[in-house]
């Protein structure tokens, strides 16, 4: 069943600098009880993509195309059906859970808080009582919802923004770069929790990320976006493994397996930096910093288009069947 | 004495504590021996709270040291503002955001010539500022001399501080998460930089990170820090392919990367429980006993009694491990 799917989604921000297309043209499916992950370095538009689900972007912003949350347009809901569905129908983890957390409450209050919203018929004790067997899910103790957040640790307010994105139920859970500042072993504590929470209660989740490597542990479909588009797509572990796109490439080898000896001493990364948003080069947006760029890569744009199985790439030379990595 | 070990940074059974309120004492380094010499890149890993920034720190100078010593070149480290002045010429901080380490209204060349200055280094100004420019790859430097931080890019800044840390030519950088704040690609472009520095100009790093990847990327040696001590070093492919504490075989177990289960020495991940303890309240007997994989499923019974009597210490072999279990395995 498909649970949130964009199609042809256009997010343009209007400033002093003129107009800035975020997002080009973005079409992606989410299905029930699966992951799909998003990766791309800052300013690709992946953040702005997930914004644009639950309409939190600033007025700036103009959105295009369409965002079905089980079938219904997002774009197109009166603010009182929107309200209804932000908690209950989609939820979002952000980073920076310092920053996200209210500083001066009680962190079992702030669980409970979207619960009391959402259910008037919910009693202050029970919601309570829910908020703390959440907070025990993503494992903390009871003992925990009197806390503060400055009391807790990085790892542990990060889980409550898991539990806080669990209150209502939802169906979609969108966590944008929820683990990024996390040390491995929290990183891996708080994956698992996310893996489980997937497989056990069906429930969909789109997984923003820079680190390729981490979505390939937990993410059944990848994309991988650049400058505001798509540019390859396929299951996670061969887009990680094998990319079909030279930005995709590259960005896996800034996360090296270790053990690997081909990327011993030998720190992989990617020259240049990502295009101004406000000025595109022609043709491919990538060519610039791509290695492997024929002369057609200047004078038209490539498209989205399936290369086998399951994979799609956006790169003239992958689709010609060619190798993306040189070396 | 030859010409390296003139030069290398040493740490001797080094403690840090810090007083808390009500009494407690955080012990953030307790007893940690170290080497960087020049020429190579030493990874220091570790999770936040681990004590890695407060054992920079306090290699640097910049925190004293409760007992045990820090010596550049034999010489232990002074006291007086001079001697610090002086040894500093020869350690420097990288540090790790580039956004907040730079004045936003100090210009390129302003933020490089900064210490030449403090340094009272006169001559050839604008040779030296552009040579370390040029050095950590902003080429023509010149072109980067007027430029303000905001009007470059992540990986200029993080170029340009390293830049304001070679114009004093010092033998070892000590760098606290280096491309912690960066793009995934221009973290490649940094680590590159940091590995020809030590190639061409025989530069040494103490490389501080939370990244194994990186490790794996760029040192030659690597020791896991945890809660205040080294629980294993060596050379990194042994450290990280065949890892022999507990901890560390975790830590590796978990690298989203090395999923790839054939490549991994480590068959299944281990996820620990429970966080990181609180440097005021370090366990008794070995610090790591109470997450400890190998005694909560049974493999250490042997040993649970010196785990729970004695912290363990590192073993002298070149890639050392402090564990009881790890100890007598060997001694079999």
């Amino acid at each position: 069943m498909t649970l949130l799917e964009f199609r042809d989604v256009h997010v343009t921000y209007t400033g002093s600098r003129g107009r800035i297309p975020a997002v080009r043209g973005v079409d992606l499916k989410v299905e029930a009880g699966t992951t799909v992950g998003i990766a791309g370095e800052s300013g690709c538009g992946k953040s702005t993509l997930a914004m644009a689900v639950l309409r939190l972007l600033p007025k700036s912003a103009e959105v295009r195309g369409e965002i079905l949350l089980d079938g219904e347009d997002l774009l197109r809901m009166g603010w009182g059906r929107l309200r209804a569905v932000r908690w209950t129908g989609a939820s979002i983890v952000f980073q920076g859970a310092m920053h996200s957390l209210n500083a001066v409450q009680r962190i079992g209050r702030q669980v409970a808080e979207p619960m009391l919203v959402h259910d008037k018929d919910l009693s202050p004790a029970a919601a309570a009582k829910r908020a703390e067997g959440l907070l025990e899910r993503v494992g903390l103790p009871p003992s925990r919802t009197r806390s503060y957040p400055h009391e807790l640790s990085g790892g542990q307010r990060q889980r409550v923004m898991i539990a806080m994105a669990l209150a209502c139920d939802p169906d979609l859970i969108i966590a944008d770069e929820a683990t990024t500042a996390l040390d491995v072993m929290v990183q891996a504590q708080v994956l698992q929790l996310i893996s489980g929470l997937v497989s056990e209660r069906g429930v969909g989740m789109v997984m923003i990320s820079h680190d390729l490597s981490v979505l390939s542990a937990v993410c059944d479909t990848a994309a991988v976006m650049y400058a505001g588009r798509i540019v390859e797509q396929g299951p996670a572990h061969e887009v990680f493994a094998q990319a079909r796109h030279p930005y995709s490439a590259a960005l896996g080898a800034a996360f090296p397996v270790i053990g690997d000896p081909a990327a011993r001493l030998r720190p992989g990364g990617l020259a240049g930096d990502p295009p101004d948003p406000a000025r595109l080069p022609e043709g491919c947006s990538f060519r610039p910093r791509c290695a492997v760029s024929v002369e057609r890569c200047g004078e038209e744009s490539p498209e989205l288009l399936r290369i086998e199985g399951a994979r799609s790439s956006a790169c003239f030379v992958a689709q010609e069947g060619e190798p993306v990595v040189i070396g | 004495m030859d010409a390296v070990a003139d030069k290398v940074l040493t740490a001797r059974g080094l403690r840090v504590a810090f007083g808390l309120p009500g009494g407690r004492t955080a012990r953030a380094v307790d007893g940690v021996d170290l080497d960087v010499a020049p020429g190579e890149i030493v990874a220091l890993a570790g999770e936040s709270g681990c004590g890695k920034t407060t054992l920079a720190r306090t290699l640097l100078g910049l925190e004293k040291a409760t007992s045990g010593e820090v010596a550049f070149g034999g010489v232990p480290l002074g006291r007086s503002s001079k001697a610090l002045k002086a040894y500093r010429r020869q350690v420097q901080l990288v540090l790790q955001d580039p956004s907040g380490a730079l004045n936003p209204r100090h210009t390129v060349y302003d933020a490089v010539a900064e210490g030449l200055r403090i340094h009272g280094i006169g001559d050839d100004e604008p040779g030296r500022v552009a040579d370390a420019l040029a050095r950590a790859g902003l080429r023509p430097p010149e072109r980067f001399f007027l430029a303000y931080p905001h009007e470059l890019s992540g990986g200029q800044r993080q170029r340009v501080v390293i830049a304001g840390a070679l114009v004093l030519e010092p033998s070892i950088l000590v760098a606290d998460e280096p491309v912690a704040s960066l793009d995934a690609s221009v973290r490649g472009e940094i680590l590159s930089l940091l590995l020809r520095l030590k190639e061409d100009a025989g530069l040494g790093a103490l490389v501080i990170t939370h990244d194994l990847g990186l490790a794996w990327s760029i040192a030659d040696r690597i020791a896991i820090m945890y809660l205040g001590r080294i629980v294993e070093q060596g050379p990194v492919e042994q450290v990280l392919t065949d890892p022999r504490h507990p901890y560390t075989r975790a830590l590796v177990s978990v690298l989203p990367g090395s999923l790839e289960r054939a490549q991994s020495p480590v068959a299944e991940p281990i996820v620990l429980a429970g966080e990181l303890p609180d440097a005021s309240r370090i366990p008794g007997g070995c610090r790591f006993r109470p997450r400890c994989q190998e005694v909560a499923s049974g493999n250490a019974l042997a040993v649970l009694g010196q785990c729970e009597g004695e912290d363990p210490a590192l073993d002298a072999e070149a890639h050392a491990a402090a564990c009881h279990l790890v100890h007598a395995r060997m001694a079999a």
